[in-house]
């Protein structure tokens, strides 16, 4: 409490840097790339028949 | 006319459509095939509207579909335990990409690396590492304890780590490895009996 040699702030962002390696980038990016990617037609179509079965049953 | 199938301001469709997007993502990084992965997030949408009944306006939608999704994959790895579901000639395809080069990673590497990961430990980098949802929230999903899903996820970034920044200087050597569900079906299955 009294002298800190090191800021706790300063202690909390080299870990978090430590935390995040090149490849927890390239995570989120293989991710995202998908979640940006324009949705299939197929999804689509079924999307629709969803849609209209809802009366139906 | 159908009020009744929805609450006042809520369209369970146009949420479920939202979704649908991080579905394909979730479903693609835990199976690594685009195609089959596809065909998992099909099968979800249809169980999910199925239950629209059971989902309640408020909470995640996203969360909840995710574990739709899930047992659908584990109920696909289940019938096909023993078949694997890593194609390699998919892993061949995405390792020629050369997207994420600039950083000194090669998104090739690291999908190998992701696929190299025991399903489990994949599924938690997935929740947390990538699609950004918090330990309480990735072990409601998986259906784990916190704990669980801290250790897997530590243990998972160790792993890739160690695969990443390992000797091979270019890129990872990797062989076909059956994909073995046992642990996370063992845990499906102790849920089950537990409910």
């Amino acid at each position: 409490m009294s002298s800190n040699p090191k800021s706790p702030d300063g202690k909390q962002a080299e870990r978090k840097a430590r935390a995040k390696p090149v490849w927890a980038e390239g995570l989120r990016r293989m991710y995202d790339e998908v979640v940006d990617e324009k949705l299939p037609d197929d999804f689509v179509d079924l999307l629709k028949k969803l849609d209209t079965n809802s009366d139906g049953s | 006319m159908t009020a009744a199938d929805t609450p006042q301001g809520f369209d369970f469709r146009v949420e479920l459509t939202r979704v649908l997007p991080h579905l394909r993502a979730f479903a693609r990084g835990l199976c690594g095939r685009p195609d089959y992965a596809d065909d998992l997030v099909q099968e979800a949408m249809l169980k999910a509207w199925a239950a629209r009944d059971s989902f309640q306006p408020g909470t995640s939608m996203r969360s909840w579909t995710f574990v739709i999704l899930r047992n659908v994959y584990l109920s696909e790895a289940r019938r096909n335990r023993f078949r694997g579901d890593y194609d390699p000639d998919m892993a061949e395809k995405l390792l020629s990409q050369p997207a994420g080069q600039e950083d000194g990673l090669h998104m090739g590497d690291l999908r190998t690396a992701m696929m190299r990961l025991s399903p489990e430990r994949r599924e938690a980098l997935l929740l947390v590492g990538a699609g950004g949802f918090s330990y309480e929230e990735a072990a409601d999903i998986a259906q784990c304890a916190v704990g669980t899903m801290k250790s897997r996820v530590a243990r998972a970034r160790r792993s890739l780590e160690d695969m990443l920044t390992g000797d091979g200087t270019s890129g990872i050597k990797f062989k076909t490895q059956s994909v073995d569900h046992t642990e996370m079906l063992e845990e499906l299955d102790r849920v089950a009996h537990h409910r």
